[in-house]
This record gives structure tokens, C-alpha cells and sequence, in this order.
């Protein structure tokens, strides 16, 4: 948790807009979650949830690899396996363009953890899914479309 | 409270997997009920894994993320007997830690 907190500050901008979004009230007291990147899963657009990461215009890599499917049946449950094959990997960032809040999640890799993913998300329509990297502080992408039969998201 | 996590870790040839499956509404916040009034957002924020009291996984995840969570992961060490705690943290204060034995 700590480890989160430092990233955080690390991050420049993130601890100081939640502050002031708290104190503006803009934020419910229990989503008044110190370490929680509000700024990234509050974006709206796929530039801002880049910039609540600092990571700008992160180049594509092909070293980092998304797994999903193709066509995901049911948009409530689609697996989403990210690797990252750059050295010294320290962050991955798993982002669905076409959701109301693009950011889905956001792993921190600790020196030691290998850069390899998996989880299951929520879609709300056919989307490209963006896999974002941090690797000895440079930022690098992959995305690969999903298409949704189903939603998950409302229905 | 919220029902246990189940988590299987498994070590093999000098690498730890580890599976987690949370018990989770992870409500987005968008969705409505049947009268129509939305069902207030209800999600795991916050996700740390320790191995031993070392953090080998910290994740902060979104409404986005599916109900009753899955994750998988990979870090290196870890022996047989070895500690493993997984602990998250939700939007609403809750919190739960599970702790299993490496395999």
C-alpha cells in the first residue's frame, strides 16, 4: 500500500488533483481513497486516461502482447491477458476505449514479478482494448479489438 | 463481510503463479434497478499481494473490472509452504485478507 502511495506521489500531479477534487466535495467520502488513481479511472477520453498516467503518447510496441478473444460472447465477463516482454516492466495499464470509464485497471509490478497479467473486464459495446506499459520509465502500448456480442455494461 | 477469496499459488522451477478469484458485486455505478433508480457504485479499488511481507502485486482497479474479480499473476521465488496474503480494499471501506500456503 505504501509502495502504491509513493508511486503516487512519484506520479507528480495524481495525490495533488485528488486533494483538490476532495476538497471541492467533488469526491463522496468513501471514494476519498488516497492511493486510488481518481483522475485515471474518472477519464473520459483515451488522451486524458495517457495523461492521469504521465505517460503522453505512449509508442506502440510490439513487445507487448494482449490476449482476448476475438469476439467475446458476453460483454460482462472477457478475459484480458497482457505480457510485457521489455525489460524492467514496472507498470501495466488495461484500457477499453469505448467504456464510460476507460481505465479498467492498473497492476503495479514490484522488481521480481513477471510482467504477465491476466484478468477478466467488463465491455460495454465492440472496443479496442489498450494494453499501456511502463518500462524503465518510458511508456508503450499494444490494442487489439474486441468485438462484443453482448454487452456487459447497463443491460 | 464478504465471502473469502479462493487464491491457488503454485511454485514451479523458481517461479510463483498465482490465482485469485474475489467474491465481488462490482457494481459500476451506471446500472439502474428495476424502479429505475441507479444502483450506487459498489468495487474493489485497491489490491495488494504479499509474498511473505514483501509486496510482489499492487493493482488499483476500476468499476470496469468483471463481477467476482479474477486475477492471475507471476513472480519470482517463492517456495513450497511459503505465505502468500492477498488483500483488497473497496470504494465503500470494506476490506478482506486471505492467506494461503504455497503449493
Amino acid at each position: 500500500m505504501n509502495h502504491q502511495r509513493r508511486d503516487t506521489l512519484k506520479a507528480g500531479s495524481g495525490l495533488g488533483m485528488l486533494g483538490l477534487l476532495a476538497a471541492a466535495g467533488l469526491i463522496k467520502p468513501e471514494m476519498a481513497n488516497a492511493a486510488w488513481n481518481q483522475t485515471a479511472f474518472d477519464a473520459k477520453n483515451m488522451d486524458a486516461a495517457f495523461a492521469a498516467f504521465n505517460a503522453g503518447k505512449p509508442a506502440e510496441s510490439a513487445d507487448v502482447v494482449i490476449t482476448t478473444p476475438d469476439i467475446a460472447e458476453n460483454g460482462a465477463v472477457v478475459p484480458v491477458g497482457v505480457v510485457s516482454n521489455l525489460p524492467k516492466t514496472e507498470q501495466i495499464v488495461i484500457m477499453i476505449e469505448k467504456n464510460p470509464n476507460m481505465v479498467a485497471a492498473s497492476f503495479t509490478l514490484p522488481e521480481g514479478t513477471v510482467a504477465d497479467v491476466q484478468t477478466r473486464v467488463k465491455m460495454g459495446q465492440t472496443s479496442d482494448v489498450y494494453a499501456v506499459v511502463k518500462a524503465d520509465g518510458k511508456f508503450y502500448m499494444a490494442k487489439k479489438e474486441v468485438k462484443v456480442t453482448l454487452g456487459g455494461c447497463g443491460g | 463481510m464478504a465471502s473469502p477469496m479462493r487464491i491457488r499459488a503454485a511454485a514451479k522451477d523458481g517461479v510463483t503463479e498465482v490465482r485469485v478469484l474475489m467474491s465481488h458485486v462490482m457494481e459500476t455505478g451506471q446500472r439502474k434497478d428495476s424502479s429505475g433508480a441507479l444502483i450506487p457504485a459498489h468495487f474493489i479499488t485497491e489490491l495488494t499481494a504479499k509474498h511473505n511481507d514483501k509486496v510482489v502485486l499492487s493493482a488499483e482497479f476500476g468499476p470496469s473490472v468483471s463481477t467476482n474479480p479474477y486475477l492471475a499473476f507471476k513472480f519470482k521465488g517463492g517456495a513450497k509452504g511459503d505465505k502468500l496474503a492477498v488483500n483488497w480494499v473497496d470504494n465503500k471501506g470494506d476490506s478482506r485478507t486471505d492467506e494461503v500456503q504455497i503449493a
